[in-house]
């Protein structure tokens, strides 16, 4: 059920400040003894090179985001038109409006309610989760007890298992329990899916903290909890924010589960944006307001992303990074 | 030897066993607590999963061996058992090994295609100066962080039939209007290609930031001496850095061919774009077209989605087990 990015442990560092650090030390006596006494002709043609390569995959990256926006921005019979404007120069600010007040369709969602749902979901999910997750990352990161690598196994499998493979299965249940189309069976479903990885991250970062100093607190005069509480759990901070971010990005973009879950006026907003961008409620589809909307929902993710930058791939692969 | 014993001696030996003992037990309670206490943080998550992966999967596997439809839902009847015939069916009667061999096939370019280009991306960014490597590393962070749908949307209106960019840009680049009005999302094959368009833009920087981490391990020591013994470029690379990328690349490898079996959003949203979806279907979208209703059928093909699956993530969970040395 988990989207794209499913992230797995602990502080890897591969952020754009971090990780520049490293490799120009390790590449700062290299060039110092090599490439200075290159012929500084070829130097100069590979370094353009090598920079016209790196703008083409910049322009490659953003072009679709500054799109996105551009379009957002641009009144729609520029939009509708054969010839593409590439700026925003008769700026218009209505898509924003039309997308946030319109219905995809009568009797269905506009974006405000969307965003309440998908708020509620996701804010529901994060703090369920972090709760669970914390708790059980805790024992398998600082007890010894049979079955801890049997739970650690099943999380790590449980993390690969599409919940989409067992989606009607899944659908049959929440039928069952009176939850359709309710936010609460979607949230359930969510909680389900986020919580492996959530686990698994969690895990790294209390592992990552060391016992010895919950015990050196003990010696003081500490009770064990009160050890944990005072002294391991602030340094676990960063990672909870960390984690709380991997679990809000994956719950607030999900879509097929609340395809099949969610209807009318309970569409989260991938699924408003799905609606939204074939209806043809005022005539034709309304391609600025669906811009509009699609900018909307990108930049919270966006704006967590630029955040979390650092810990995003570390984990996946920290054991191998460590190397 | 016994016999020899002082009676201090043995009572001091008894004193010692009787506290060897006493730490044992005592051990063993500590471990009795512990275990306790672990489960009980365990619990809710143990409870949540098991409510909600374990038992929809284990009623999968028993519905995919039934004829349980939604009318046996309504009415409350119990389901006959059918052995392996949904199975069978789906493997001789239904586009599932069409589909199969598609989502495989789509999997393998998809891979290759995000492994390289990520791999390359990132011998790049080593290469950059502070400001260019800043640069890209922001670009690829906005492709990373589009929402899949969102994505899909704009890549499809990029591609549009009428108003795309790509149509006009065609045409600019040709001097001709052969590409007026050419559906991008028509043809399963250009489907395809757009769709591989979308996903590697977006899969490349996973792979392009973890190997540039990777990269970052290898010790400058060590390239330096191999400069000196006059290895070069590809040579360098193949024979110096690949060695210390091989652990991380493997896990990458494993997350992108799950990664890339799983794909929904992107084939769903680009099929409501205008593409034919029973020519263009993966297995995500062709579970999910089957609908609500057949659901010892659809049972069958989750079951088959999910064993697929566990049969390629289990070389992550060995390696992660062991890299973690758990």
């Amino acid at each position: 059920m988990s989207t794209q990015v499913t992230p797995g442990s602990q502080l890897g560092t591969v952020g754009v400040e971090e990780t520049l650090g490293e490799v120009g030390r390790a590449k700062t006596p290299r060039r110092g003894s090599i490439d200075a006494r290159r012929p500084s002709g070829r130097r100069v043609a590979t370094r353009t090179l090598l920079n016209l390569a790196a703008l083409f995959v910049f322009l490659l990256s953003v072009f679709p985001v500054y799109w996105m926006v551009n379009l957002s921005l641009t009144p729609n019979p520029k939009i509708i038109s054969r010839s593409p404007s590439f700026f925003p120069l008769d700026l218009t600010f209505g898509h924003y409006a039309t997308a946030w007040n319109r219905e995809a369709a009568p009797g269905q969602t506009d974006f405000q309610h969307a965003l309440i749902s998908s708020m509620t979901v996701t804010a529901g999910v994060l703090v369920v989760t972090l709760l669970f997750a914390f708790l059980a990352s805790v024992a398998v990161a600082r007890f010894h007890f049979k079955g801890r690598r049997g739970f650690i196994v099943s999380v790590l499998i449980v993390q690969m298992i599409p919940g989409e493979a067992m989606m009607f299965t899944i659908y049959g249940m929440i039928d069952d329990w009176r939850l359709m189309n309710t936010l609460l069976g979607l949230g359930i479903v969510y909680t389900a899916a986020v919580i492996p990885f959530t686990i698994w991250t969690l895990r790294g970062f209390v592992a990552g903290v060391p016992a010895d100093l919950e015990e050196a607190a003990m010696i003081d005069g500490c009770t064990k909890s009160q050890a944990f509480w005072k002294v391991t759990f602030p340094l676990l901070a960063p990672g909870l924010v960390a984690t709380g971010i991997f679990a809000f990005i994956q719950s607030w973009n999900e879509f097929t589960m609340a395809l099949l879950l969610m209807k009318g006026y309970n569409l989260t907003l991938p699924t408003w944006l799905n609606a939204f961008q074939s209806s043809t409620a005022a005539g034709a589809v309304d391609w600025g307001a669906v811009m509009a909307g699609s900018t909307m929902i990108a930049v919270p993710v966006m704006v967590f992303f630029l955040i979390v930058q650092g810990r995003m791939t570390g984990g996946l692969v920290s054991g191998a990074v460590k190397g | 030897m016994s016999a020899t014993l002082t009676p201090t001696e043995r009572d001091s030996r008894r004193a010692a066993t009787e506290l060897e003992q006493h730490v044992v037990r005592r051990e063993r309670a500590k471990r009795r607590r512990d275990a306790r206490g672990a489960w009980t943080l365990l619990s809710p998550s143990v409870i949540i999963l098991g409510v909600m992966v374990g038992y929809p999967a284990v009623l999968m596997v028993i519905q995919s061996f039934t004829d349980y439809t939604v009318r046996n839902k309504v009415q409350g009847t119990l389901p006959d058992f059918v052995g392996f015939q949904n199975y069978i069916d789906l493997f001789t009667k239904s586009d599932f090994p069409a589909v199969l061999t598609r989502s495989l096939l789509l999997m393998a370019v998809l891979t290759a295609l995000i492994l390289c280009f990520g791999v390359l991306v990132a011998v790049l960014m080593t290469r950059l100066s502070k400001m260019w490597r800043i640069l890209v590393s922001v670009g690829l962070l906005l492709a990373w962080a589009m929402p899949p749908l969102t994505a899909t949307v704009v890549w499809g209106w990029i591609f549009d039939t009428q108003y795309g960019v790509v149509n006009w840009v065609l045409n600019a680049i040709t001097g001709t209007s052969d590409w007026t009005n050419h559906p991008w999302l028509l043809e399963p094959l250009s489907f395809f290609f757009v769709l591989t368009i979308i996903i590697v833009w977006q899969g490349v920087p996973f792979v392009a930031f973890t190997t540039y981490a990777a990269l970052g391990q290898v010790p400058g020591e060590v390239l330096e001496a191999s400069s000196l013994d006059g290895a070069t470029g590809w040579n360098r690379f193949r024979l110096v850095v690949f060695p210390y990328l091989r652990s991380v690349l493997t896990v990458v490898l494993v997350l992108q061919i799950i990664w890339n079996l799983r794909i929904f959003t992107q084939v769903y949203a680009l099929q409501s774009r205008g593409g034919i979806a029973a020519e263009t279907n993966v297995l995500g979208t062709y579970l999910f077209r089957q609908g609500v209703g057949e659901f010892g059928a659809t049972a069958a093909i989750g079951v088959v989605m999910v064993i697929l699956l566990l049969i390629l993530s289990w070389g992550y969970v060995r390696t992660t087990l062991k890299e973690e040395e758990l």
